[in-house]
Order: structure tokens, then C-alpha cells, then sequence
């Protein structure tokens, strides 16, 4: 009776499919090198960074139940640490007097995730105390804030941004190539989405669960949901701004473009396009999402007339995404 | 004469011109089983959610265990011993009727701010699972599906696990026959004779048959106020009781 029941574990297609992609996406500088199209491995720098981002958005809005949509806003922090930091550093005078300028990677992506975390620590503070419609107009709201702050702050570039004319420098590794900067992403978003897979397993992954299903059943086994929520969102957080910072150092450019609402809207379209609340399901819709902007930009001039359309229909035919069509066996 | 465990004290709720709970006062002693019976819109259920503190009462206060948690929010009050069901069952749909109480006993293990091993291949969680899903008499063969496909018998069942989960000094059901078959009906009453004496009860019910079957004492709930108290027989006998709730039960 007592006899540890397990589920009987199928190994999903997805799971089986993971390693040879792996393979392929390590090998792809080289493959775009040999068929002669080396922008394929900036397109892919930019697929993997938008993985990261996506995910991050996943964690609150698949697995948390909070559908936020100001989530460019850390995407935004990120990004613009990398650029005031640099900015200081080449007009050698420190920040506030007192924070150096730096353009070492390792520096600048913790100190967007401290950022990105610090900034999602308040705006969630103030935020997870609404829930539905509410809670998504305020995290629109907040990042709307953001937005026009750093469009008002001319030292920054304003309107215009700021060019970042020095790449990240990262010990063992030259960012001036493309194919290493790619691979960094590359193990970035394999790390987050490591982490991503033990924290949503974990005691606190069955909270945040539990928030997302029914926040009345938490609070009668004893849990208020409130200070699980906020982590979570404080953790999605440095996430988005983890990508942010590493679109800057992609780009070489950081502007308040970052932090418009269409792109908190792009970052929920690559969730929900992908597969909420599934681990791989933001992956394939940050590839899907960036990937059809490129093509069909290339095909013709009106691209988001198609672009739509087709969101549409994976939204009306495919509910719970690209990753419900992977196995439909196992429903949505 | 032992000191009640929970006890309410002039307890006052107005909804606007309603004056949903008016002076209640209650009291549960330890080990017993206390029912809380009262005609459709006497104020049971604003009287359990201030109990369970997802009101909060206008006057009066609530002690548990000679404590004071008029002001306590609902999941510290859990953790005081103050464990519930609901009336509409509150499950975790898309989890398994194991997951649902795994986290119970998660939550009764302290704060979940662990990050890295995989909870839902804890044993420690899931042993003390399989006990409390015995206890609670839930077939072995509903514990891996998805609490959202059972029926309803077997979701109140599921609470009440849940409910126990929390090590409750007293545990505070409410209505948990409502919606049940005859024969679930049956289950669920010998489940909680089962459980009668090893812990108290506050069981808010409409089946008049269980609840005379099962009860200690029997409090009820008039006009959002405690009319009578008692053993079921003085209860049966009491003439405003049978004025206010028992004729009025039996037309209808």
C-alpha cells in the first residue's frame, strides 16, 4: 500500500529532441560559416537572448499565474546598466561619484540582474498586491514609468539612446566575434533554463503552482502566497534584465525602445505563441517570434499583415502553443 | 471543566443594513465534536470565514487556545491549529490528488523557500501524504489522478486529508456533506467518527441525520446569533430551536 507510486515516465519527444539540438545550435557559427550566411549567428545571438527574456516572463505569467506586461521594463534595466556603466567608463568619471564605469561582462550582467532584481523587487512590492486586470494594467503602468524616465534623461541620450562602442569584455573570450558572443548566450539561456527547471520542480516551484491554481487553498494549508509570488517575480526579473544586458552587448546600442510596451508585448506574444507554462515552450517562441520577423521583413514590407494572421491562428488552433503541437499526445 | 479552544465573544458583522453576524458567542472545547446548525441565511458562512479570518468582524474577538487571532491573517491562524475545508471544495485542479496533499504536509514542514530539490519526488512529503489519504479513507487508485477528474465525494475527501494535513487542534468543516451521495454520505460520516475525539470539530452541516449522529454539542445560528447550545437531545427538545429551524427543516 505504502509502495512509492510512481507515475509510469514517458519520455517525452521534446525531452528525446533536446541533445542532437543542442548539437546543432552549439554547431551552428560553423554551419552559417559553410553555406556562407555568417548573419544567421546574430540572428540565433538574438533568438537565444529573447529565450532568456521569454522564459523569465514564463516563470511569473505560465508557472506563477501573474500575467505580467511591463516585463520590458527589467529588459530595459538590464540593458541601460550596461550602457550608463559604459557610458561612465569612457567619460571616466563615476557614476554618482561613486560607481566606476565598466565594460567587463561579468561585472555588467551581475549589476543588471542586481538592477533588473531591485527594480522588480519594487515595482512586484507594489504590484502583487492587485491580481487580473488590475495587476496587469499597474506592471504596464510601472514600466510606462520607466519608459519616459529614461526618454527624459538627455545624459543618457534621451529619445535617441546610447551607443555602446566597446564590447564587453569577458575573460577567456572575444566578444568582437560573433560566433563567441552567440555561444555565451547560448550557455546563458542553457544555465537559465537549468535553474528554471529546478526552481519550478522545487518546494517553492509547488507554491508558486499553488498561486496560480488557487491562492484560497494556500492560505488554508498555512502559506500566504504573497512573499513566494514576489520572488518569483523578483527572479523573472534579473532574468529579463540578463537578456537585456546581453542584447546591449549584442546590439552595441541600448535605447528607450527597450522599454516600450510593444516589447513587454512581443516578449508575452513568444510565451503564449510558444507554450505557457512549459519550460521549452518560450524557447521555441522567442525562435518562432524573431525568426518570422526576419523573414518575412525580408520577404516584404507590410511583413506584420502575415505576421498576424498566423499568431492568430497558432493562438485559435494550438492552445497551449507550438509545444502543444510537438506532442499531441499529451494534450495541451 | 476544561477552557474552551476556540472561543468566540461577541462576535459583530454588518453588510451594509445586514447585520449578517449579531453578537455571536461560541465556544468548542478540546476533543469534542461541536456542530454549528441554523436555517439557510442564519450567518454560518460569514461566521466561518471570520473564524477562518477571511472576514474580519466589525466587534467581538475570537481566541484560540486562549489566544487572541481576531487579527490573525487565515494561513497563520492554519498554523496556529486552526485547519478548514470548504464548503465549495478548494483543490489544485491541474495537480494530482497526491501533489494537492504533499503540499499540505510541505507546508506544515515550514517555509518553502527551497529552491533545488525536486518536490514532487520528496519522500519525505509524499509518505506523510499516503497516511494522511488513508486516514481520510481515499482509495489508493484516486491518488495519482488529477483532483480536477474526481468526483465529487472524492474531492471532499481530498480536503478533508488536506485539512489534516496541518496537524489541526480543531478542525472547522464546512458542509462537508453537502453535494454527496447517500452512500458518500455514509463514507464521510464514519470517516469523521473515525477521527471524533482525537481532535475537536467544528462541523457546519445541513444533514440533520449526520449531524445528530456524530455531534458532542450542537450550537445554533439564528438571525446571526447562537439561540441555543447544547447536547443534540436538549437541543431536539428545545422549543425555540424546533420554532426557529427543525418545522421549518421538515416543510420543506
Amino acid at each position: 500500500m505504502a509502495e512509492p507510486s510512481r507515475r509510469p515516465r514517458r519520455v517525452s519527444p521534446v525531452l528525446l529532441a533536446l541533445p542532437p539540438l543542442l548539437a546543432l545550435a552549439i554547431a551552428l557559427p560553423w554551419i552559417a560559416e559553410a553555406l556562407g550566411t555568417p548573419a544567421s549567428t546574430g540572428l540565433a545571438t538574438r533568438m537565444a537572448i529573447y529565450a532568456i527574456a521569454a522564459s523569465a516572463l514564463n516563470l511569473v505569467l505560465g508557472f506563477g499565474g501573474m500575467v505580467s506586461f511591463g516585463h520590458a521594463a527589467f529588459f530595459g534595466l538590464g540593458g541601460y546598466t550596461v550602457g550608463i556603466l559604459y557610458a561612465h567608463w569612457s567619460w571616466q568619471e563615476p557614476l554618482w561619484g561613486l560607481i566606476p564605469g565598466t565594460t567587463s561582462l561579468p561585472v555588467t550582467l551581475l549589476a543588471a540582474m542586481a538592477v533588473g532584481g531591485a527594480g522588480a523587487a519594487l515595482i512586484g512590492a507594489l504590484s502583487l498586491r492587485t491580481r487580473g486586470v488590475q495587476f496587469i494594467m499597474i506592471t504596464l503602468a510601472f514600466a510606462q514609468m520607466l519608459f519616459f524616465l529614461f526618454v527624459s534623461l538627455k545624459a543618457y541620450g534621451g529619445d535617441d539612446g546610447l551607443s555602446v562602442r566597446r564590447q564587453g569584455e569577458f575573460p577567456g573570450l572575444s566578444l568582437r566575434d560573433p560566433a563567441q558572443l552567440y555561444w555565451l548566450c547560448l550557455g546563458l539561456l542553457v544555465a537559465w533554463l537549468l535553474l528554471l527547471r529546478r526552481v519550478t520542480r522545487s518546494r517553492f516551484g509547488q507554491v508558486l503552482a499553488g498561486a496560480r491554481q488557487s491562492e484560497r487553498r494556500l492560505q488554508a494549508i498555512g502559506i500566504a502566497p504573497y512573499p513566494y509570488k514576489l520572488a518569483a517575480f523578483v527572479l523573472s526579473g534579473m532574468g529579463a534584465a540578463l537578456a537585456g544586458a546581453l542584447m546591449v552587448n549584442y546590439a552595441r546600442f541600448v535605447s528607450p525602445d527597450m522599454l516600450a510596451w510593444t516589447k513587454s508585448g512581443e516578449l508575452m506574444i513568444m510565451v503564449i505563441l510558444g507554450g505557457v507554462g512549459t519550460l521549452m515552450g518560450p524557447v521555441l517562441g522567442a525562435i518562432a517570434l524573431v525568426g518570422l520577423e526576419y523573414w518575412l521583413a525580408a520577404l516584404t514590407e507590410h511583413w506584420q499583415f502575415v505576421l498576424g494572421p498566423l499568431l492568430l491562428l497558432v493562438v485559435l488552433f494550438a492552445r497551449g502553443g507550438l509545444m502543444a503541437l510537438l506532442r499531441p499526445g499529451a494534450g495541451a | 471543566m476544561t477552557a474552551p479552544l476556540l472561543l468566540v465573544e461577541g462576535l459583530r458583522k454588518r453588510f451594509g443594513g445586514l447585520c449578517a453576524t449579531d453578537d455571536l458567542s461560541l465556544a468548542v472545547r478540546p476533543g469534542e465534536l461541536h456542530a454549528l446548525i441554523g436555517p439557510n441565511g442564519a450567518g454560518k458562512s460569514t461566521a466561518i470565514a471570520q473564524i477562518t479570518g477571511e472576514i474580519r468582524p466589525d466587534a467581538g474577538r475570537i481566541l484560540f487556545a486562549g489566544r487572541d487571532i481576531t487579527r490573525l491573517p487565515p494561513s497563520r491562524r492554519v498554523r496556529r491549529g486552526l485547519s478548514r475545508t470548504f464548503q465549495i471544495v478548494q483543490l489544485l485542479d491541474e495537480a494530482t490528488t497526491l501533489e494537492n496533499v504533499a503540499l499540505a504536509v510541505q507546508a506544515h514542514q515550514g517555509h518553502s523557500f527551497r529552491f533545488w530539490r525536486d518536490a514532487r519526488r520528496d519522500e519525505r512529503l509524499r509518505q506523510p501524504a499516503r497516511q494522511l489519504l488513508l486516514r481520510a479513507g481515499v482509495e489508493a487508485a484516486l491518488w495519482e489522478q488529477r483532483t480536477g477528474d474526481l468526483s465529487a465525494g472524492a474531492r471532499k475527501q481530498v480536503e478533508l486529508a488536506i485539512a489534516l494535513a496541518a496537524a489541526p487542534r480543531l478542525l472547522l468543516l464546512d458542509e462537508p456533506m453537502a453535494g454527496l451521495g447517500p452512500s458518500e454520505s455514509r463514507a464521510m460520516t464514519e470517516t469523521l467518527r473515525g477521527l471524533k475525539g482525537r481532535l475537536a470539530i467544528l462541523l457546519v452541516e445541513h444533514d440533520m441525520e449526520a449531524v445528530f449522529a456524530l455531534a458532542d454539542r450542537v450550537s445554533v445560528l439564528v438571525d446571526g446569533r447562537c439561540i441555543a447550545s447544547g447536547e443534540p437531545a436538549e437541543i431536539r427538545a428545545d422549543p425555540a430551536v424546533r420554532a426557529a429551524y427543525l418545522t421549518e427543516d421538515e416543510e420543506a
